[in-house]
């Protein structure tokens, strides 16, 4: 399953990467052949302005590809460093961390950033804002369990008894230990980043038209279920299989990088 | 005090702080809207008398501690002012829409156990075979089908080419059908995955051993002995989920035309409706810290390992 999660991930990296040196224009419109369905020519249709479908699915993966990086990295990045602090010095710190966290957990999934990006307005921007807000949280819990398991290690003691100093320990001896479960979060993370994002493009509250996503294409073409289906149906496709080849790839890298996992 | 009064009083004193945290966040929210709120919610083309009137009725003008506290006041006291919209007050506007949440989240809540469950069993069972890979495929394969497109596509298929459902509404049992199986499937596919790990965990214990060594039949090792104590994990599961549920039920009701707490959400989005839209946030937030207090009380009072911690 990993391999399959790796090469469906690799195929719509390179697809998104090439996209803007494929034949098809996303922004050129056949009026006349507006709602076509699939053919030789295009094999994905065209949409409600008779623009090709594919092209502009291809578009809309490198949105959501880049939503998904952006988010994951801001995420991980702030909840690894907040993480470690709070894992590492403990006590108060500790605790107003703790606190912060409880908050942020106590509104569930995406609410939090409908909510965001429901004030600060609809735009690429402010959708990767509000999934970073609610994303640090799940990185930072995991990365404090680690550190705070970490620090106890000999050759945690050890070095901080030879005088490395709290940065060092941190960044060289400490976070190295909690990096395979943030990367298997990371790569769930994308996932769910992704997911995230056509959400709150089909809701109006992400990507803007006429930039291409996957959500919006999702939600424009519920207009015209009954006669153009596959305006619906080929974003959606793509997306869920996108999201499972990052599920797939997560579950394989945690089963990989946990024994007693890959045991069962 | 016993220890259980002991710890129910700690476990709902621990959420004080999250309900507040949570209230400052809500709070906020208005003031996050760029520039004038007010102006935001009138539109370009609003005279500044209107604008400086608006302010006032939101509060707006006053110092930022006096409308905190006047806030918190009204959400204790459940008074969340007046939609901008329809003018009706906010409160009065979400219970109308409780009962169609409600009856959302738990028909999807039943759909996702109905579904977990057995397929859980058969994967943990038969671990390793066909049906193991193949129930752990498709609960994978539900966790990454959007609700937004799955919906879609079963009111196609159920809806207009087979006639079965309505297509959209609220009403009769009929008209529940699709909009909980397409936001019940994502929880069944996690559920399921939950229901192995833990089956099989419990599968390896001692007293399933000697369970089937006093003769007892496998299936009945199974149903009777382990799977009663691998739902106790799944009880929290289930309780967690219902945050994705609440969250889910926002797209869902959008697509289906469901009249719930989610859709007004999302109009009041549209219109600018901040009043509306805290009022909603704010509500769907605390039930979800309350189902999370109910669980943990709940959980607590069963295990007696958890009070001790």
């Amino acid at each position: 399953m990993m391999r399959l999660g790796l090469v469906i991930v690799v195929a719509v990296v390179t697809s998104a990467l090439l996209a803007p040196l494929l034949p098809w224009d996303p922004s050129a419109q056949e009026l006349a052949h507006r709602l076509q369905g699939p053919s030789w020519q295009h094999w994905f249709g065209l949409d409600e302005l008779g623009r090709d479908i594919l092209a502009r699915v291809l578009l809309g993966a490198r949105v959501s590809l880049l939503v998904g990086v952006v988010v994951v990295g801001v995420s991980s990045a702030v909840g690894m460093m907040v993480g470690a602090v709070s894992g590492y010095y403990g006590g108060r710190i500790d605790q107003v961390i703790g606190r912060v966290m409880d908050v942020l957990m106590a509104f569930p999934g995406m609410l939090l950033a409908i909510a965001l990006v429901a004030v600060l307005g609809p735009s690429l921007t402010n959708v990767v804002l509000a999934l970073a807000v609610i994303g640090w949280v799940g990185y930072a819990r995991l990365v404090r369990g680690q550190v705070l398991r970490a620090r106890e290690f000999e050759y945690v003691v050890a070095a901080r008894a030879l005088g490395a100093g709290t940065l060092r320990l941190l960044v060289r001896h400490v976070l190295p230990s909690a990096l395979p479960p943030v990367l298997v979060q990371a790569t769930l993370g994308m996932a769910g980043a992704m997911l995230s994002e056509a959400a709150l493009s089909f809701l109006g509250l992400g990507v803007q038209p006429p930039t291409p996503s996957w959500g919006t294409m999702i939600n424009g073409g519920r207009v015209h279920l009954l006669d153009a289906p596959h305006l619906t149906i080929f974003p959606g496709l793509l997306l869920a299989i996108v999201v499972l080849g990052f599920n797939f790839l997560g579950d394989g890298l945690r089963d990989a990088l946990d024994p007693k996992k890959s045991e069962k | 005090m016993s220890a259980v009064i002991r710890f129910l009083v700690r476990r709902v004193l621990l959420t004080v702080p999250v309900l507040l945290g949570v209230a400052t966040l809500v709070f906020s929210l208005i003031h996050l809207v760029p520039g004038d709120p007010a102006q935001a919610m009138l539109g370009d083309g609003a005279s500044p008398q209107d604008i400086a009137e608006l302010r006032t009725n939101l509060g707006l003008d006053r110092p930022l501690p006096a409308q905190y506290a006047a806030f918190l006041r009204s959400a204790v006291t459940g008074d969340l002012g007046k939609s901008f919209r329809t003018g009706q007050p906010v409160t009065q506007m979400i219970a109308e829409r409780v009962p169609a949440t409600a009856e959302l989240a738990v028909a999807a809540m039943a759909v996702a156990i109905l579904l977990a469950i057995p397929l859980g069993i058969i994967a943990a069972v038969w671990k390793n075979t066909l049906a193991d890979h193949a129930a752990m495929t498709f609960s994978l394969a539900g966790i990454s089908i959007p609700n937004f497109w799955l919906g879609p596509l079963l009111a196609i298929v159920f809806a207009v080419e087979l006639g079965w459902l309505p297509v959209s509404g609220r009403g009769t049992l009929a008209h529940l059908v699709l909009p909980a199986a397409s936001l019940g499937l994502a929880l069944s596919a996690l559920l399921a995955r939950m229901t192995r790990a833990s089956l099989l965990e419990e599968l390896g214990e001692l007293y399933v051993r000697a369970a089937r060594a006093r003769g007892v039949s496998p299936a009945a090792a199974v149903l009777s002995h382990a799977l009663r104590n691998s739902l106790i994990p799944l009880v929290t599961i289930v309780a967690l989920q219902f945050g994705a549920v609440l969250t889910g039920a926002v797209i869902t009701e959008t697509i289906f035309a469901w009249p719930g707490i989610g859709r007004l959400l999302i109009q009041s989005i549209g219109f600018r409706d901040y009043p509306m839209v805290q009022g909603c946030i704010l509500l769907i937030a605390v039930t979800y810290v309350a189902v999370n207090l109910a669980t943990d009380v709940l959980y607590g009072v069963l295990d007696p390992r958890i009070r001790l911690e």
